[in-house]
């Protein structure tokens, strides 16, 4: 199976807080197919998301699929408190660059047509 | 209901945030039933509840809320306020009735007003923990009774209750303290009989004006009409346009679970929420419940201050300086904070390297030419944290490091003066639900005539 970065099948990837003790990185498809397929996989598990991070597993809080949206949303623990002394963003909104370079599953080509 | 459709205009994100007169002028053509605008966030982070003072400037919040006072008088529709001044504190309350007042005064209007304050007293967070009424959330840290002391000041997001008391007494113009966002947006229409989950997700969304159109923008208005079984969503330029999937993703936007929102008294269910286009500006929402929970839990905001701060920004473009960068940082901070006790705090962002993540920087050997840095002195009051930074900024300027052959200066200053006093130093250390036998208990409504 062809790997390619998770960036060539999102049309958003992003972070933010939620609540000042928690950060939460949303992913959005721009064909549901890719969508379905990561999310049949279980594809962002929390082992995945925290090697991406190089964070331990309980860090990862949650990872949840929104299907009207192709959407998935994955929550991590703060390092720190938003605007405790030490943290370097506030808004939390610079923390999503790991999964630009997260390398997923390509879609199978059935019959040298790729299925998307 | 009297009506089929209830209209809201927002006319952006933030109060303060700015919109264009155009698309102002346009929502009220469309002849509204309510202007309403949230203030507030904790998104910039302590400083603004624990100082008392807006993260919105003086001018801009003035000339929002003179465009917004005015369309809604001579309209006849009542105008609210969510979380005004932006932290919702009775000083950034006041700091907003002070600023319509002066409009008011400038402009000849009269209306009467409703202010609702959101204080908390420490007293009742007291008699509440004791009785086992304070909970964590979202995994935030357990609570300390020790906190509420240390606390500078907390406050609570009121729910529907206040304001639809309010409402009941005819004001034109509410200005709520701390609130939880969609309330000023959805308040009005529950009181006419509309379904709570279709006017609070409307107000959810309406909250963030038209961030949730696509391009987004926080500073443009857009218009909601809730009905019986659904709401619309319109932009109000044509620049942008609601689709499916822009409102779709809006529901998962600075939230920990899309299909759950909660809030005071309830949370709003999304699990047979449809999201349709209507044509290619508006988009529909159906399906969203209001599920009532109890005991009714309040979140309580609360800051403790932590001290004062100092910072400097200079750059460094030498290579062999950048090469022994962290051995060198090292040795200044611990120079610095040798013989002084630990309420004095030096730290260094890098920018260029792990300035941005810290540790959770994956990259964490890339080569870097320059880097940025930002030196923070902390310390338990001003002229302590400036000391300390001056002597952080001029021991680094000048000091030896191994290998060195740029002898007269290691840091580009960005300015002079090199270093900038921040002020005071504030950490969240409420962010907590709290029973609550009575919605209304905390959040007193004050009537004013303004004339």
């Amino acid at each position: 199976m062809r790997l390619i970065p998770l960036s060539e099948l999102a049309s958003v990837i992003r972070s933010k807080n939620a609540g000042p003790h928690v950060l939460t990185l949303d992913v959005l498809f721009s064909r549901q197919p890719d969508y379905l397929r990561l999310k049949q996989m279980r594809f962002f598990s929390p082992d995945r998301v925290a090697a991406a991070y190089g964070i331990s597993t309980d860090q990862v809080l949650k990872v949840v699929y929104f299907d009207p949206a192709w959407a998935v949303k994955i929550n991590l623990m703060r390092p720190l408190t938003s605007g405790d002394v030490g943290d370097s963003d506030v808004y939390g909104a610079q923390q999503h660059a790991p999964l630009f370079t997260l390398m997923v599953p390509e879609a199978q080509a059935i019959n040298g047509i790729r299925i998307r | 209901m009297g009506i089929d459709a209830f209209r809201v205009l927002s006319p952006t994100a933030i109060l303060g945030y700015g919109f264009p007169e155009s698309s102002f002028a346009r929502g009220m053509g469309k002849k509204p039933d309510l202007i309403a605008v949230d203030a507030g966030s904790t998104d910039p982070g302590p400083y603004y509840l624990g100082s008392g003072k807006s993260f919105t400037s003086r001018p801009a919040v003035k000339r929002d809320l003179r465009i917004m006072l005015k369309g809604a008088l001579n309209a006849g529709i009542p105008l609210i306020i969510g979380s005004a001044g932006g932290a919702g504190a009775k000083v950034h309350v006041d700091w907003t009735t002070e600023i319509i007042r002066e409009i008011a005064a400038e402009n000849s209007l009269r209306f009467s007003m409703a202010v609702i304050y959101a204080d908390i007293p420490k007293s009742s967070i007291l008699k509440a923990a004791f009785e086992g009424g304070i909970h964590s959330l979202d995994s935030g840290p357990e609570f300390r009774i020790n906190s509420i002391d240390e606390a500078v000041r907390v406050v609570a997001q009121m729910g529907l209750e206040p304001v639809l008391k309010a409402l009941k007494s005819g004001f034109q113009v509410i200005v709520c303290g701390r609130c939880y966002d969609p309330v000023p947006f959805a308040a009005p229409a529950i009181q006419k009989g509309y379904d709570p989950g279709l006017a609070l997700h409307m107000g959810k969304i309406l909250e963030c004006a038209a961030i949730a159109a696509t391009p987004g923008s926080g500073r443009d208005c857009v218009m909601g009409t809730l009905r019986a079984e659904s709401f619309e969503l319109e932009p109000l330029s044509d620049a942008r346009r609601f689709t499916r999937m822009s409102t779709a993703a809006h529901s998962l936007y600075e939230k920990s679970d899309p299909w759950m929102l909660p809030g005071p008294g309830g949370f709003l269910d999304l699990s047979n929420t449809v999201f349709e286009e209507i044509d290619d500006r508006r988009a529909r929402v159906s399906g969203t419940r209001f599920v009532e929970t109890r005991p009714y839990t309040l979140k309580l905001e609360g800051v403790r201050r932590v001290g004062f701060r100092s910072i400097s920004i200079a750059g460094i473009r030498d290579p062999i300086l950048i090469s022994r960068i962290d051995a060198t940082l090292d040795s200044v901070r611990q120079e610095a904070v040798a013989g002084r006790d630990e309420r004095f705090q030096v730290l260094f962002h890098l920018y260029g390297r792990n300035g941005v993540m810290g540790p959770w920087e994956p990259e964490r050997e890339s080569p870097c030419h320059e880097l940025g840095v930002v030196i923070e002195a902390v310390g338990p009051d001003q002229q302590g944290a400036d000391w300390l930074c001056a002597e952080v900024r001029s021991t680094l300027l000048h000091c030896g490091y191994s290998g060195r052959k740029s002898t007269a200066g290691n840091l580009a200053l960005l300015y002079s003066p090199s270093d900038i006093a921040c002020g005071e130093v504030f950490s969240f250390n409420i962010y907590h639900l709290m029973n609550v036998e009575d919605p209304l208990a905390f959040f007193p409504i004050h009537a004013q005539e303004v004339s």
